[in-house]
């Protein structure tokens, strides 16, 4: 299997995705850049985080319209897995591809630290190496990551199981304080209806190797990897 | 030659948390009267006349001004 990994204007986790994919996981992995207009024989696409065309006008909205992100949503509405991380949380939504939007963190403060995550749905080709609950340690890194959706959204969200992860406490309870940017629910990361879609605001791939603190993230690079066998 | 003033505000559902800092920083400075802070954004264009211009400023904000998920728009077409 191949993974692409997106390079915009602006990107700047491309090179860790590519390193978790290549050198981690040890897997096939191609950057596709923006201009490129088709994502050539890639089996899982991965919108990386950073700063996508500097952010301007909002995150994501500039990058939504890119030639490569056309070929992304053909891809997409065709089954293929994408999955955006941060900023390319940002992209998906801005492309209609997740619902709802991410808006300025509640404190007005970029926040980067390791949070805790607590699963929710482990039957989705994002999560099934992991448990029901199990809490992952991964970092968030964004001035812009609080979740938001209308009331009507999050129902259905609730009801589908499309919320993967929340911001929990290490013993996995959904308080406040483990909630560090606002964020409706706790959500940290949602699908869309047919779970070929994901997008998370914490960082899996800045935790996949132990050098960096954590490899609760590479879970979630193996459960796709699970999801093609 | 037309020029368009677009206003693009956050869903008075939604916190202006940039808002809030700025409300509490005038009231630090005494202007206790401030009741509520709304950041948003301006943004003018410059348009060749010729077609609906009204009709394509709505497009523009539907499609990338504005995302209707979070924000709100209006706009006014100065001759």
């Amino acid at each position: 299997m191949k993974f692409g990994v997106l390079k915009f204007p602006g990107s700047n986790c491309d090179q860790d995705a590519y390193y978790t994919v290549k050198d981690v996981l040890g897997h096939d992995v191609e950057y596709l850049w923006h201009q490129q207009g088709n994502i050539g024989s890639t089996d899982v696409v991965i919108v990386p985080g950073g700063f996508s065309y500097g952010d301007y006008l909002r995150c994501g909205a500039i990058a939504r319209f890119s030639p490569v992100m056309k070929a992304v949503q053909d891809f997409a509405a065709s089954g293929g897995l994408v999955i955006g991380i941060c900023n390319g949380f940002q992209i998906l939504c801005e492309s209609h591809l997740l619902p709802g939007a991410l808006v300025r963190n509640d404190g007005q403060r970029f926040i980067c630290m390791h949070v805790a995550l607590r699963t929710e749905n482990v039957q989705t080709p994002f999560t099934n190496a992991l448990k029901p609950g199990q809490v992952l340690k991964i970092p968030i890194a964004h001035g812009e990551g609080k979740y938001v959706c209308d009331g009507d959204t999050l129902k259905q969200l609730n009801d589908a199981g499309r919320i993967l992860f929340r911001y929990a406490d290490q013993d996995g309870r959904l308080t406040e304080a483990a909630n560090p940017n606002g964020s409706t629910d706790n959500i940290a990361g949602v699908a869309n209806e047919t779970f070929n879609v994901f997008g998370m605001m914490p960082h899996p791939e800045r935790a996949a190797d132990p050098a960096l603190g954590s490899a609760d993230g590479r879970l979630i690079f193996e459960s796709i990897v699970r999801h093609f066998r | 030659m037309a020029r368009v003033r677009v206003t693009v505000t956050l869903k008075p559902s939604l916190l202006d948390a940039q808002g809030k800092v700025v409300q509490g920083a005038l009231q630090q400075l005494g202007y206790d009267n401030v009741e509520q802070v709304r950041i948003g954004k301006y943004i003018e264009l410059t348009v060749n006349d010729g077609g609906d211009i009204d009709a394509q400023v709505k497009e523009m904000c539907d499609k990338l001004l504005a995302n209707p998920v979070i924000e709100d728009y209006q706009y006014e077409v100065v001759a």
